[in-house]
């Protein structure tokens, strides 16, 4: 092993990173957008989970347009209401489901239009139902969950999107660039000098993983100017087991860059690894009560791993101890992609 | 000092799937010479450069340097410019040479490569933003960094403009002068009668033809090449006698009938009483091209 020529490489290799300026700012851009727009959208943390329209009703504001609703109702919370001054109109949306419930004020009794097939529909008119029953307080009794801080969603989506981030540039900035590289030649141009291939991919690896911990910790500061964001546990051990994912990341792109010889084919093979895992390793959503054998597989997502871990230390401040499972099946992912991705590897077509 | 050649393959094969693309092939390259591979496209010129290169593996043979198989160190001693290549993204060509350079234990200084290549007026270029020629010479560059004693040079002004050619010959030329071995490939005989020491003409994977481009034009040319357009023969030309005599003289070549005349009266003679029309007559010396079209010429011709 020659460290001359892997830091030739290294460095080569993050210019290009650097230099390449679309990508770059795309890099930065893509996920300070996403976590702007998704605050935007929810307020900040709190989502809007139904619509109701209210006819007749001609405000603007979401405060006024509650005025429009009787005073049961218009405290309701994470419902959005829409206005609608024509009736026709607002059954209209309900039809197309753009909202979840129509209430019509104008009739007395007031009257209210819910579409069959639709779950969300289904649950506004129990709200609404369950609002207006005077003794549903007197049935059961609320009670709070102590000693538990509570979790917002933009602390659960945070990280979410920092990992996400860093699976795309793992997979793509290894995965698609070798492929690349083998396809035009630069590789077999390689080849024909005293570089191993150990000393190549070493140094590729080495540069993606430069690149993603740069790239978080911009975003993270970024982030933390614009929005309020909480870590509950230590610092150093996030940005260990973020190290320790990434490396798993990088080695499951290292694994695509050993063979492939057409852009296309590896293209498409990335997003058949990368979508999946972006749905199943709960970046948006919770798969909680999903079937058993859906879980199963997300459990083989190095992403799933390195998101629960992230979210137990920035959400529930737990310690290395604790997540030591995670770290040590990213490792164990690590160790089983490197070995497949050395033994596949070709320089040429 | 080694007197074994520098190269030597012995019955050296690669076969993709059924196609024999390199058939047990024996070739010696004496030290310092510029060695010529010639060929049609699609003869293994290629396959065979490769070998000896170390960047594809034979299928059977084997591959000496110096007398013995090729060690570790046989890529530190080796400069290649292959026929395509890409270079890394987003790097000048000053930072290709640089990072290039990192990759051997021994190099040369990039100061005087970039004036011997004359690419000083581009060092801040970046190499996707030069045009054909400069490449050309930024690759040759890379090919000499770590002062190589074999240099391999597949088709490098394929491409090229003339002039450009011109200028990428001259650096070549230069190169020669220093004593290093060079084995080229090409399919210009022009390049190959100004570069070349010592030539081997492949066909379909074998080499049919060698010598200095001197012999082989002794040895492979039977006097002059006569050639014209073929709208100029007339419509029955192929049913004369004296074509059906002489088949094996005659090829077409780019629409021109081509006719090798070993009697240049007897030659003239027939065509003026078949009724051919002169008057568009080209009259060549043989060359390497002639030699070249009398080896490969019928497969040229299909």
């Amino acid at each position: 092993m020659n460290f001359k020529r892997m830091r030739a490489m290294f460095f080569a290799r993050n210019r290009e990173f650097f230099r390449d300026k679309a990508s770059f700012g795309w890099n930065f851009l893509f996920p300070f957008l996403l976590i702007a727009g998704f605050s935007v959208l929810f307020g900040g943390d709190v989502r809007k989970e139904l619509k109701i329209g209210i006819f007749p009703c001609n405000a603007h504001q979401q405060s006024a347009m509650r005025q429009c609703a009787p005073e049961s109702l218009n405290h309701l919370e994470y419902v959005e209401f829409v206005e609608f001054t024509d009736f026709e109109q607002g059954l209209d949306k309900l039809r197309h489901h753009k909202i979840d419930l129509f209430l019509d004020f104008a009739s007395q009794p007031f009257r209210y239009w819910v579409s069959d097939t639709s779950p969300k529909g289904y649950m506004a008119e129990k709200i609404i139902t369950a609002e207006l029953m005077p003794d549903s307080k007197a049935l059961m009794a609320r009670q709070q969950i102590e000693d538990e801080k509570e979790i917002r969603y933009l602390d659960w989506l945070f990280p979410g999107i920092l990992a996400m981030n860093m699976m795309f540039s793992a997979l793509f900035g290894l995965g698609f660039i070798v492929v690349r590289y083998r396809m035009n030649g630069v590789l077999k141009r390689l080849k024909a000098t005293p570089l191993s291939a150990f000393e190549y991919l070493s140094a590729q690896m080495l540069s993606r993983l430069f690149v993603l911990m740069f790239s978080l910790i911009i975003l993270w500061v970024g982030c933390g100017l614009i929005f309020d964001i909480s870590v509950e546990g230590s610092y150093l051990d996030l940005l260990l087991i973020f190290l320790v994912g990434s490396l798993s990341l990088i080695s499951l792109g290292l694994v695509v860059a050993s063979r492939g010889t057409s852009e296309e084919f590896t293209g498409g093979l990335l997003n058949f690894i990368t979508w999946p895992m972006m749905f199943l390793s709960e970046v948006w959503f919770s798969i909680e009560g999903a079937p058993g054998w859906v879980k199963g597989i997300a459990n083989l997502l190095p992403l799933t791993h390195l998101l629960r871990g992230v979210r137990r230390i920035m959400n529930d401040g737990a310690g290395l101890a604790d997540i030591s499972f995670e770290l040590m099946v990213l490792s164990f992912m690590t160790v089983i992609f490197l070995t497949i991705g050395a033994k596949l590897f070709s320089w040429s077509r | 000092m080694n007197t074994a050649p520098i190269i030597e393959t012995q019955n050296i094969t690669k076969k993709y799937g059924t196609i024999t693309a390199v058939k047990e092939l024996n070739l010696k390259i004496p030290q310092g010479v510029c060695f010529g591979l010639l060929g049609p496209n699609g003869a293994g010129k290629t396959t065979l450069i490769e070998m000896i290169e170390g960047i594809i593996s034979p299928t059977a043979g084997n591959v000496l340097y110096f007398g013995k198989s090729r060690k570790g160190t046989f890529r530190e001693q080796i400069g290649i410019m292959f026929q395509q290549t890409s270079l890394l993204n987003y790097m000048t060509v000053r930072e290709t040479l640089e990072t290039f350079k990192s990759l051997y234990h021994k190099s040369l200084p990039i100061e005087s490569l970039m004036q011997l290549c004359h690419l000083n007026e581009i060092r801040d270029q970046y190499n996707d933003k030069i045009s054909g020629g400069q490449r050309q010479r930024l690759l040759l560059a890379l090919a000499l960094v770590n002062q190589p004693k074999l240099i391999f040079l597949d088709e490098p002004s394929t491409g090229l403009d003339p002039q450009a050619r011109r200028n990428l010959w001259e650096i070549i030329t230069k190169i020669k002068k220093q004593g290093k071995t060079i084995i080229l490939t090409t399919h210009y005989m022009e390049e190959a009668q100004e570069l070349c020491d010592q030539i081997a003409i492949m066909e379909q994977g074998q080499i049919i033809a060698k010598g200095t481009p001197d012999d082989l034009i002794v040895n492979y040319t039977k006097g002059v090449m006569l050639n014209l357009p073929k709208k100029c023969l007339p419509s029955d030309f192929y049913n004369s006698d004296f074509y059906n005599n002489n088949k094996e003289k005659v090829s077409i070549v780019n629409g021109r009938a081509v006719f090798q005349a070993p009697d240049l009266n007897y030659t003239i003679s027939n065509l003026i009483s078949s009724g051919a029309d002169l008057s568009q007559l080209n009259i060549h010396t043989p060359n390497l091209e002639t030699v070249f079209l009398n080896l490969t010429g019928r497969r040229l011709r299909d």
